[in-house]
């Protein structure tokens, strides 16, 4: 980055430490703190959405479709997250390898499971071995994203059925009487309400999110954390910058990252409720009149 | 080779007995639910450790926070804050580290008569320092939940302790703690499903699994990767997981049930399957 890193085993303590934090891997390594929060971007909503499904289908009058959407929603209460983590990626690159495989080798006549084995025709590989690396790392990437979404769409679903039984039962009965169907009723009488009851749960869920991203290193993602195990790692004289085991502080900078977007997500959260119980028949909307805020604007 | 076989051979593999080596080919069905089943005794040593010797920190935490002496608040607040705001994973990471880079031969300690050699091997083996991290974690999110179950103490139990001439040690044991209990305890079960559930992580951050003695995720993954085919072993893991989240319910249930005997049946408080989220 700067002339004079040329060569760092001369430098002065300050100015080596300078080259040493400006150097290309550390540069990735920066970048990976975008990644992280580009994975919750893309996340957070593709999990309300699948959330918003589950809910919806488990308050189904269908009943295949109510039992489709009560085993979604209540799978993560008895499995840990992390199996689900490990085992949609490679469970959704085989089942769609398998569909193509029959899809575009119908004359193949070897089965696809053979002992230990998972084979299907080159044609069928996800990515084509002749795709780019990018390609690669995006599709792993998108495997990633589906099954943090998948994961924490269930949760969202629990939050959201949650939220839809506490609009007061007499709405939706006046919404009947009123000659609305129950389509009607659902999009302008449940959903604009059940927000204000859904906000703690999913600002709760917004914080696990946030706190399971770590577990993409698993998925084999170069995020923060393979950064800094990578980094950190004692570098002996061979590399440019030999140091040792720092191990300790890259995770202390991860922690003080993690520490303040979880800070900085409790405040953002707070205010929003504030903004959303104004006038609302809710304890912290009558905790706001009391308090001499209820008419205004905020 | 017959089933039983397999369960002598492997069934306290993630302990150390039986035999050495694991299945390599051809392995079968009945393997697959033996070794992951041996792997839960893992997750079940240290969920029940965490959550044994967290219930305790936890109450201790929880009227640290409430106390009005800021010395003994504000310490409890920044345990809460730490644990809370930051990923368990990172923490277990961090946790490694900082064990790995104790003194290898030990910390010498020097009491005025005689000199003591602390050994801190023993902290990097997932045995010591999971359980550690995990009762630290533990401690810190059931410290929140009795927190604010103290919080909501009705004020008529409390005054009524005091008309009854009811102070300090035995006010707390027989009139706050029960209460607190009480009212923090379907939140406090939920925590305890969800400890259970991070209990997988340990051997997927940082901890080495010795000699191949690893948790139920670990034998899990040993065998998706060795087969290639996770729609086997990820199953049976979701199984024993489903039959531990029951039992734990179950077990939470009946204590619920001696915590709120007291009220009549219309106002008990039921544990219901459908968990709020803490974490």
């Amino acid at each position: 980055m700067f002339e004079y890193c040329a060569d760092p085993s001369l430098l002065s303590d300050a100015r080596w430490m300078m080259c040493y934090l400006t150097s290309p891997k550390h540069i990735a390594f920066y970048y990976s703190f975008g990644t992280v929060l580009g994975l919750l971007a893309i996340t957070a909503p593709c999990a309300l959405l699948l959330g918003f499904g589950g809910a919806v289908a488990a308050r189904s009058l269908f009943w295949p479709l109510r039992i489709l959407g009560k085993a979604y929603t209540s799978m993560v209460r008895g499995i840990p997250d992390i199996v689900f983590f490990l085992f949609v990626p490679i469970a959704l690159d085989q089942g769609l390898e398998w569909l193509r495989h029959h899809a575009k080798c119908s004359d193949w006549t070897e089965p696809v499971r053979q002992g230990n084995d998972f084979v299907v025709c080159p044609q069928a590989k996800l990515p084509l071995n002749s795709a780019d690396a990018w390609v690669h790392d995006a599709y792993s990437v998108f495997l990633a994203v589906l099954a943090f979404s998948i994961v924490f769409g269930a949760f969202a679903a629990n939050v959201l059925i949650g939220a839809m039984n506490a609009v007061p039962r007499t709405q939706i009965e006046t919404a009947g009487a009123y000659g609305m169907t129950r389509r009607q009723s659902f999009w302008r009488i449940l959903v604009p309400q059940m927000w204000v009851y859904a906000l703690p749960g999913l600002s709760n869920l917004w914080q696990i999110l946030i706190k399971a991203t770590p577990l993409l290193f698993l998925l084999g993602i170069e995020d923060i954390v393979y950064w800094a195990r990578e980094l950190g790692g004692s570098k002996t004289r061979t590399f440019t910058y030999p140091h040792p085991d720092w191990r300790l502080y890259y995770f202390l900078v991860l922690l003080v990252f993690y520490l303040a977007l979880t800070n900085l997500s409790e405040r953002f959260f707070q205010r929003m409720m504030t903004r959303l119980s104004h006038g609302q028949a809710t304890l912290g909307g009558e905790a706001l009149r009391k308090a001499g805020k209820g008419g205004a604007a905020a | 080779m017959s089933c039983w076989q397999t369960v002598q051979d492997y069934g306290l593999r993630a302990i150390g007995i039986g035999e050495r080596l694991l299945p390599r080919s051809d392995i079968t069905l009945c393997e697959q639910f033996t070794l992951i089943g041996s792997g839960l005794i893992w997750n079940v040593y240290f969920g029940a450790f965490a959550l044994a010797l967290g219930f305790c920190l936890s109450i201790a935490v929880a009227l640290g926070k409430a106390s009005s002496n800021p010395l003994l608040r504000k310490p409890c607040e920044w345990f809460i804050y730490l644990f809370r705001g930051s990923p368990l994973f990172i923490q277990f990471f961090l946790a490694y580290e900082a064990f790995v880079l104790l003194p290898r031969n030990g910390i010498e300690i020097n009491l005025l008569v005689t000199q003591i050699t602390a050994e801190t091997g023993w902290l990097t083996k997932a045995w010591a320092g999971g359980v550690i991290v995990l009762f630290l974690n533990t401690s810190a999110y059931a410290g929140e939940i009795f927190y604010g179950a103290l919080r909501s103490v009705p004020k008529g139990d409390l005054e009524a302790a005091d008309a009854y001439g009811m102070t300090g040690w035995s006010k707390f044991r027989r009139v706050t703690l029960p209460s607190m209990l009480r009212l923090g305890w379907p939140s406090y079960t939920n925590e305890a499903i969800f400890l259970f559930h991070a209990t997988t992580l340990v051997f997927f951050s940082g901890f080495p699994a010795w000699r191949q003695q690893g948790d139920a995720l670990y034998y899990a993954k040993y065998l998706a990767d060795k087969t290639f085919n996770p729609f086997v072993p990820y199953p049976i893991i979701a199984g024993y997981f489903i039959l531990l989240t029951l039992l734990l319910i179950w077990g939470f249930g009946r204590v619920n049930k001696r915590l709120n005997r007291h009220l009549t049946p219309e106002t008990r408080p039921r544990l219901k399957l459908r968990l709020q989220l803490v974490r």
